[in-house]
């Protein structure tokens, strides 16, 4: 797609866009949002990007292989802070009780497991949204090249 | 006689959602069953037991986060599931 409009405006808007989803996940406990709600605004930034240059712009910013670990990369700091409070001596995925710091409420670094949660659950919405999205375009690139 | 019989169960599932949303119990009214000490003691106690002000995000990944996990969980297994079969051929 060579859209000159769409090529600038998208520009301009994309940096306001995505450090808009890293600070919805980053105060996913202080303010209204989280992981899933950032990560979705912090991919979508990544299609747009594809979308108004072109795909090889896209993949040399973060290509395929790099945003499936980070999705599996999510999944596991989620799981693996539950373990940790398994380790810790409390129940799987318990906070206050596993003795994690929960620090002054309404700072950035506070309520123990639950920012590092969020930040997980951000990685990984956010790398889902762009595997998939590389996957099926990628797919459409395969099927043109057997024709 | 198509129409009239697409019409017909229309008119059945709009009596079964009409039905329901009359049962529905009135929003914010305080003897609602859902109103027991469980939201009570989210809103008076989650800033003390997880130190997040956002209480929601204190249900998700701290009271409930095993139900989180398992939502995250669906999310990956789809992909994983979509990533094979478009991989496939």
């Amino acid at each position: 797609m060579e859209d000159v409009i769409v090529r600038y405006v998208s520009r301009f808007i994309l940096p306001f866009v995505q450090l808009y989803g890293l600070y919805v996940v980053l105060h996913g406990h202080l303010s209204p949002g989280g992981g899933f709600s950032g990560g979705a605004v912090i991919g979508a930034s990544m299609i747009l990007y594809a979308l108004s240059f072109n795909l090889a712009a896209g993949s040399k910013k973060l290509s395929h292989d790099v945003s499936s670990i980070l999705e599996s990369s999510g999944a596991l700091i989620f799981a693996g802070m539950g373990l940790i409070s398994i380790l810790l001596g409390a129940n799987f995925l318990a906070n206050r009780a596993a003795g994690f710091p929960l620090g002054t409420p309404g700072n950035l670094f506070s309520s123990g497991s639950i920012a590092i949660i969020t930040f997980g659950v951000g990685i990984k919405v956010a790398s889902t949204m762009i595997t998939l999205f590389y996957s099926l375009i990628e797919e459409e690139d395969h099927s043109h090249d057997h024709h | 006689m198509r129409k009239l019989l697409i019409l017909f169960f229309l008119a059945v599932i709009m009596v079964v959602m009409v039905a329901t949303v009359v049962e529905m119990p009135t929003i914010g009214d305080p003897a609602n069953v859902t109103n027991n000490e469980v939201p009570r003691r989210y809103v008076e106690e989650s800033l003390k037991e997880t130190g997040a002000l956002n209480v929601i995000a204190s249900i998700i990944t701290d009271y409930r986060a095993f139900d989180t996990l398992g939502e995250a969980t669906v999310l990956f297994v789809a992909i994983a599931a979509a990533l094979s079969n478009l991989k496939a051929h």
